[in-house]
């Protein structure tokens, strides 16, 4: 069986559940092989959890240069990989970074590139990607025609399911890097996560919108969320607003959730907002407009003020869980 | 005095119904309204900035059909200086591939660039990933999902916001940058500038023109292709009531219904 290279997304050591979705996925295509690009050590810490998802191998790229330097030492190793095992396809988590390191990759391999899969099949030979457009509008499948598959894939499209796998380690030479073509990185200040789950990664989200009207009342939100396990959201009218940070805008242009339940709290339901939330499987949604859009998608909704309902429900779901 | 490029595509309007067309899947270009998306305002917006900073001309570059000329002319309208369109029959259903391929070209038309500007991602297909494949292409740096540039000689540095946080930036020119969604707020075109920009120059090319051969680009030679695309029946509304100091409790047992909590 052909290999099926797998992008290993971490940091300081610790996988990101992407990976696991990506290992999951690698199975439907052949075997997996989890390729680590990372600082010295890395290979170390991540190894057992990738063995837990059914990596077969490991391929260790470990140098200084990988953190840094912005994107091109990922595409430097995984191209070295493409021509020394051709493997049947590459898996890539389609996050900011991933979707740069797939492009370069395919232009230097000659490949052809799908994008934002939310799944991936063998049919006839081919790799198939499966992709669901315009905020869920299509689902799409697409082959490539040349080259080496390489895939770019949602996190939370693919549920991750263990698989006990070798994990046999390879070390990688990581090539000299180029540093007329490169991009130093010369500094970091990475979002420091807290005790929530990862938006794109929660099985319940609850969003906020303008209607909760100030940074310090997104207290509600977070306190229903808290009690729900779930992420905390918001649109983008918020974001702007500065009541929540960007990295948590749910919509066209920021993070696209599928999750169990998506609880929508004074959010209107503009179509872009939707187009980053109306494939969750449940929506509930509370707005005192009657007009307002999101009760079009709503499986339960409610006319009324959110700080009257929201703590509500936040006191009923303590109590049935405790 | 850098010379930039921006990048600007024209895109299905998020606001109205986005379909692909029955015969090839590719985007029905017909059914939604098209404009210039969004994140391409922003970065002409920075391209201004930088100019009113350190002088230079502002190319602007769009491959896409006819119609395209409208996204141009507004970019036009916000200040920059010239247009180029590629603009071919040939290119229609073209890949990311392609679409790198023929940018990269068409940057090569534009004397002395120093700087290639974009979008970080498309509202379309949402690739995220041209300006990385041209910084490829082109063999210059890239930084991308820019939050913050600045220009110092041939030296540039970019604060790059993602999911993962900030990470510091720095390069020399020519370099590939795109922006993200909170760089700036796009001025809007004034009188002045719409009228102005209806007499600037704007050159169209062929992919002939650019030294492409028409078989390689579009439908036949992608590197990849549509098999099948399925519409997802919309979602239906389902309960609604008013609140009187029960919502709260309702949802509740509506989650308990439905085995969520
Ligand atoms: C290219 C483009 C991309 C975009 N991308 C995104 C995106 O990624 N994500 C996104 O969200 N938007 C996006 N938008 C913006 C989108 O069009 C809307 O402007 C935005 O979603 C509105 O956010 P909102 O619902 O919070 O605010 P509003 O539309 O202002 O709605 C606020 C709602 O809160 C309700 N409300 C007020 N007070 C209360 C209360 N006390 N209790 C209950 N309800 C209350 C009001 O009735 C109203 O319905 C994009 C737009 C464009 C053009
Ligand atoms: N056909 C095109 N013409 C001009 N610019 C483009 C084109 N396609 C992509 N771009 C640029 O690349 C950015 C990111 O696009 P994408 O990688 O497709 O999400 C866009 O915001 C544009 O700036």
């Amino acid at each position: 069986m052909s290999e099926v290279l797998v992008l290993v997304d971490e940091v300081d050591g610790e996988v990101k559940k992407v990976t696991f979705e990506l290992l999951t996925a690698a199975r439907e295509l052949g075997e997996p092989a989890a390729v680590v690009v990372a600082a010295p050590g890395t290979a170390a810490k991540v190894k057992e959890s990738l063995a837990a998802y059914g990596a077969a191998k490991v391929y260790v790229a470990e140098s200084d240069d990988v953190p840094g330097y912005l994107v091109t030492p990922k595409v430097d190793v995984l191209a070295v990989l493409v021509g020394a095992a051709s493997p049947a396809a590459v898996l890539v988590p389609a996050t900011a970074e991933g979707k740069e390191v797939a492009g370069r990759l395919a232009v230097r391999t000659g490949s052809g590139l799908l994008i934002e899969a939310v799944g991936v099949e063998s049919a006839g030979g081919d790799v198939v990607g499966v992709q669901s457009i315009f905020g869920g509008a299509f689902t799409v499948k697409a082959k490539v025609n040349r080259g080496t598959p390489i895939v770019t894939v949602r996190p939370g499209g693919v549920e991750a399911v263990q698989a006990p796998g070798a994990a046999v380690e390879e070390s990688v030479k990581v090539p000299e890097v180029d540093a007329a073509k490169a991009t130093k990185i010369t500094g970091q200040e990475p979002v420091v996560g807290g005790d929530r789950p990862e938006l794109t990664e929660a099985s319940v989200v609850v969003s906020g919108g303008r209607g909760v009207g100030s940074a310090e009342k997104f207290e509600v939100v977070e306190k229903l969320a808290d009690a729900l396990g779930a992420a905390v959201g918001a649109s983008r009218a918020a974001v702007d607003s500065g009541y929540y940070p960007a990295q948590f805008q749910v919509g066209q242009t920021g993070k696209t959730v599928s999750p169990q339940l998506y609880v929508a709290l004074g959010i209107s339901g503009a179509i872009q907002h939707r187009a980053g939330m109306q494939t969750a499987k449940t929506i509930v949604a509370v707005n005192k407009d009657a007009e307002a859009p999101i009760f079009e998608i709503a499986d339960f909704g409610v006319v009324g003020d959110l700080f009257a309902v929201a703590p509500v429900l936040t006191d009923e779901v303590t109590k049935r869980k405790g | 005095m850098p010379n930039i490029v921006v990048l600007v595509k024209q895109v299905p309007d998020t606001y109205s119904e986005r379909k692909l067309s029955d015969a090839d899947h590719t985007l029905d270009r017909e059914s939604a309204d098209a404009v210039l998306d969004e994140i391409n305002e922003r970065a002409v917006e920075e391209a201004l900035l930088l100019k009113e900073a350190h002088g230079g001309d502002v190319t602007v570059l769009s491959v896409g059909p006819d119609r395209a000329t409208d996204a141009i002319r507004k970019a036009l309208s916000m200040g920059a200086d010239k247009a180029v369109h590629v603009s071919d029959p040939a290119l229609h259903g073209a890949c990311l591939l392609q679409t790198t391929r023929v940018l990269a070209a068409a940057i090569g038309k534009v004397d002395g660039v120093d700087l290639v500007i974009a979008g970080n991602e498309a509202t379309d297909g949402r690739g995220g990933a041209v300006p990385a494949m041209l910084a490829e292409v082109l063999g210059y740096p890239q930084l991308t999902h820019a939050r913050k540039v600045t220009v110092d000689g041939s030296t540039i540095t970019v604060v790059r916001e993602t999911d993962t946080g900030l990470t510091h930036l720095r390069a020399s020119l020519p370099a590939v940058v795109s922006v993200g969604e909170k760089i700036n707020e796009p001025r809007y075109p004034s009188f002045k500038g719409i009228m102005a920009a209806k007499k600037k120059p704007v050159e169209t090319y062929t992919v002939a023109d650019l030294g492409i051969d028409a078989a390689e680009v579009g439908l036949a030679g992608a590197s990849t292709s549509v098999l099948e695309a399925t519409p997802k029946p919309p979602r239906s509304a389902g309960t609604r009531v008013e609140d009187s100091g029960d919502g709260g409790a309702k949802i509740a047992e509506f989650l308990v219904g439905q085995k969520l909590i």
